[in-house]
């Protein structure tokens, strides 16, 4: 056994960033659910609700990506480097959904119920979604093998 | 000084005391809704990083882990956000 010590601020992991694939997978299932979304917020709070939904998705989407990509570039560089972009890019993000929210409140086109409403229910929804289609393993760390790419499904 | 705040008190319309009180306690319970998330997420990625310091050929699958832990704990964040929206904004 080693007694070799790894330094989390010196090691950073090479390679594809699971992380991505995930977060384009959910961008994909989020650009396919908008119209159902959007119908439903429509039914209840008009015109406003739908524009209000679509930019709550858009809100959602975007905070995914950020988060992806952020932990993406910084896991490049060092793991001790990511752990902070995690951690205060939480805190960024948090802070910029504040700011897309804050800028809009007074718009006449806004309905903060559907905005509201949205985010929650787009942001749990998508990710449970996504649950379905994760594969955590050695050989698959990111989403599973589409039946069609399976080396095993190959003749 | 009194007098004062007595001057104060009677300026404030109670329409408006009530909702400036509103947006004060939609605030504090936003900043209380995000400390959880934040304490979370610092233990999840803290978490995850030992683990990939460990063994880093695991370090895909903990990423994936760590991702989607964080964004699960980000949602509590986010009920509060609304609710200080729905609430204050």
């Amino acid at each position: 056994m080693s007694n070799e010590s790894v330094s989390p601020m010196m090691t950073r992991l090479e390679g594809d960033a699971p992380e991505i694939l995930v977060s384009l997978d959910i961008l994909k299932r989020g650009i396919l659910v908008t119209p159902i979304i959007v119908a439903v917020c429509s039914v209840f709070a008009g015109m406003d609700g739908a524009i209000s939904a679509v930019y709550a998705i858009a809100i959602v989407l975007i905070n995914f990506l950020c988060a992806a990509g952020l932990m993406a570039v910084t896991a490049r560089i060092s793991l001790g480097l990511m752990m902070g972009a995690a951690l205060f890019g939480y805190l960024l993000r948090l802070g910029l959904i504040f700011l897309a929210v804050f800028i809009v409140r007074d718009t006449s086109w806004i309905s903060l119920g559907a905005l509201g409403g949205t985010i929650i229910i787009t942001h749990l929804g998508l990710l449970v979604w996504e649950l379905k289609y994760i594969s955590i393993s050695l050989a698959y760390p990111g989403l599973k093998p589409s039946a069609r790419k399976s080396p095993t499904n190959q003749r | 000084m009194e007098a004062l705040i007595h001057i104060a008190a009677a300026a404030v319309d109670p329409a408006d005391a009530k909702k400036a009180n509103a947006a004060i306690g939609a605030g504090f319970a936003y900043g209380l809704a995000a400390i959880g998330p934040g304490i979370g997420i610092g233990y999840v990625v803290g978490k995850a990083i030992e683990a990939m310091a460990r063994q880093p050929e695991a370090a895909g699958m903990v990423r994936t882990t760590m991702f989607l832990g964080i964004a699960f704990t980000e949602a509590l964040a986010l009920i509060g956000f609304v609710v200080f929206i729905l609430l204050g904004l």
